[in-house]
């Protein structure tokens, strides 16, 4: 039997076995961002110790900016002081950072792959459980703690264990109005929130092999959300046609010896599982959220779940999202009456999910009474969008164009749910209170999905205005 | 840089504990974001689980269980995302060792990384836990990582920690940061070998 890409990336990495019986793993890409570093720098201060590889470290801002107005110093002061604390630890330690106003700025899992940082056969890490979306080139990526950002500054390594890998097919093809967030919340909702944990998943079958790069970093984003810290996609043409030029990317020469290298490393057809699922993709249909975990979701059409039907082990989870959201049991979640549409986040803020959702919200209008917002996930998006018109589009719709930052998937910034608003949203995460308010509500959906809520003031099947 | 450390050794926590009921209990809830906006992790530990306890009675409120050092959980504790400073809170809030039936990865390296260990019991176990702890809040238990059981009253259930995780806590190098760097000639051959680095294809040739 073959080895996986998993299995080679880590070989291939692996610096010694430490006496603990963990493995001392090379860091080959570390991208760091405001919220889980400035403790990491003051510890590495504390014991006197440097940034060993300045030269494969890379800073930005996104958790705290302000998508409004960003004039300094930003309104909120803990924000500012963040702000500073980031400027001043990469000044410090000699690391590249692009900050608001670079034209390089933008949600670290937007810009890694877009400045072709993120290539396939690298480990990568940063403080950031969504770090698995660069596994979309076939990278092995996975989100840390502040602890190991320490670790992975002054050593470029981390003490890691090995995890298992499963292996997920998703065959056939996707059905019109179904999207890479389907397919991923389909996986989710079939294994369970905690289905992954330790494995990491290789997302494979024709579904994927046929989706673009941003698709596939949407599948691979939300691999914490089922549990798995890491997920990726073999390395393909795909994958290479993406890179090719881009600013950090090999050129020319180097560019050929590289895919040669990054083809070597993907798993082979004999290559060996811990365990393999499949899905059919033609059965997969525009899904939403109704619950207060990513895995508590249904198809559009389909209602909340009856609780006798539940596996005894889920009925108090159920029972608590149900009453936290505010739907009886059976009820449909279609016609959901929503207070905002968010359209942003590191798993759909990308060129193409933009594209998507403005087919939908062009010559339409938001629903009086819903707010709605689009952040891009990068200053390079948003500047594409604008090119492509796609900012007067959403404007004339009646949604609020931002500039580039993580804005309402957590609201750390001004952006925020209130009271117990509901939010039709194409961020990642739909637990309690994630949208900044302790009794907001969120439900995850497409970007399609999410304008054709806003245009409609309800949860609303897109494929019903397509055409 | 040492190793080892004899005060970094955590082979036992003792001490009473505090039941959090629930399956998926996110670290959005164990500490809000709005509290990440800060540069340090002091005063983390009055906020911890601060959502869940403006809807009152929870066991972080409760008189009987304060001064608590295990924490009793159910499955998936401290999934989500991977803010150390969900660990670091419940730490500050007086929080030695965890105790359930499994934890988000991310968490459960977190916690390795502040020397907090991390005990993983059957559903049934963590439920029995959870119940004596509330009949009898002064009940004592030991969280033994050599044994790898939870010893409470004349009962014992088994509670497993990993090998790896279980040996740096037995030896006080829970703390990778020292291991990592006894080696420094290694990594730099591991980052010789891989062709990215340094931009330099052309080692790949041969
Ligand atoms: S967009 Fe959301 S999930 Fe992604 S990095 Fe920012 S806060 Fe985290």
């Amino acid at each position: 039997m073959g080895k996986n890409l998993f299995e080679s990336v880590w070989e291939q990495h692996t610096v010694r076995e430490l006496p603990s019986g963990q493995t001392q793993l090379f860091v080959g890409l570390h991208l760091i961002h405001e919220v889980t570093s400035p403790q990491a720098f003051q510890m590495l201060r504390e014991r006197g110790l440097k940034v060993m590889h300045p030269d494969r470290t890379f800073a930005t801002v996104d958790h705290i900016v302000p998508t409004d107005i960003r004039d300094r110093p930003f309104l909120d002061d803990l924000a500012e002081k963040m702000m500073v604390a980031i400027e001043w630890n990469t000044k410090e330690f000699e690391l590249p950072f692009y900050g608001v106003g670079d034209p390089r700025q933008g949600v670290v899992h937007v810009i890694g792959p877009e400045l072709g940082l993120t290539q396939p056969g690298m480990t990568i890490v940063c403080g950031d459980s969504h770090t698995a979306t660069h596994g979309a080139f076939g990278a092995i990526a996975f989100g840390i703690g502040t602890s190991q950002v320490r670790d992975a500054l002054a050593t470029q390594c981390l003490s890691m264990s090995k995890t298992k890998v499963r292996r997920i097919e998703v065959r056939g093809s996707l059905k019109e109005g179904v999207y890479a967030k389907d397919v991923i919340l389909a996986i989710i909702g079939q294994l369970g929130v905690k289905g992954g944990m330790g494995y990491a998943y290789e997302y494979g079958g024709d579904v994927i092999d046929a989706m673009s790069m941003e698709e596939r970093m949407t599948v691979c984003n939300m691999s914490i959300e089922g549990g798995a810290r890491c997920g990726y996609v073999n390395p393909d043409d795909t994958t290479f046609e993406y890179l090719e030029g881009r600013p950090h990317a090999p050129r020319g020469d180097d560019f050929a010896m590289a895919t040669q290298w990054w083809s070597s490393l993907a798993s082979g057809e004999d290559a060996s599982y811990d365990d393999v699922v499949s899905l059919d993709g033609f059965a997969i249909a525009p899904t939403v959220t109704w619950g207060i975990t990513p895995g508590q979701s249904c198809a559009v059409d389909e209602c909340t779940p009856k609780l006798d039907t539940v596996p005894d082990s889920d009925r108090t989870g159920v029972a608590e999202a149900l009453e936290y959201m505010g739907f009886a049991e059976e009820q449909p979640v279609v016609g959901t009456e929503i207070d905002v549409a968010f359209i942003g986040s590191c798993t759909n803020s990308r060129i193409s999910d933009l594209r998507e959702a403005a087919k939908v919200a062009k010559s339409r209008k938001v629903r009086e009474g819903v707010k709605a917002l689009v952040v891009p996930g990068s200053v390079q998006v948003r500047e594409q969008a604008q090119k492509e018109g796609l900012h007067e589009v959403f404007q004339e719709a009646g949604f609020e164009w931002r500039e580039a930052g993580c804005s309402m998937c957590l609201a750390m910034n001004p952006d925020k749910l209130r009271g117990d608003q509901i939010c039709a949203s194409t961020s990642n995460r739909n637990f309690k209170g994630r949208q900044g308010s302790p009794t907001g509500r969120t439900l995850l959906m497409s970007p399609a999905m999410v304008a054709a809520a806003a245009v409609t003031g309800s949860i609303t099947d897109v494929r019903k205005l397509m055409n | 840089m040492a190793t080892t450390s004899t005060d970094r050794i955590r082979s036992k926590v003792q001490g009473r504990a505090v039941p959090v009921r629930g399956a998926d209990i996110d670290t959005d809830r164990i500490i809000p974001a709005r509290y990440l906006r800060t540069v340090t992790f002091d005063n983390l530990g009055e906020h911890a689980f601060e959502d869940d306890r403006a809807g009152g009675g929870h066991p972080f409120d409760d008189e009987r269980f304060q001064g608590a050092s295990v924490l009793l959980a159910n499955a998936n504790f401290g999934c989500g995302s991977s803010r150390e400073h969900a660990p670091q809170a419940l730490m500050r809030w007086g929080l030695h060792a965890f105790v359930a039936e499994s934890f988000a990865e991310i968490f459960f390296g977190n916690c390795i990384a502040l020397g907090l260990p991390c005990f993983v019991v059957s559903a049934v176990d963590a439920a029995r836990l959870q119940d004596a702890i509330e009949v009898d809040p002064n009940l004592m238990l030991t969280c033994d990582v050599g044994g790898q059981q939870v010893r409470f009253g004349q009962q014992v259930v088994e509670a497993k920690i990993p090998e790896g995780p279980r040996e740096q806590f037995l030896k006080g190098t829970w703390d990778a940061l020292g291991q990592l760097l006894e080696d420094k000639e290694a990594i730099a051959k591991t980052a010789q070998s891989l062709p990215y680095v340094g931009g330099t294809w052309r080692k790949i040739r041969t």
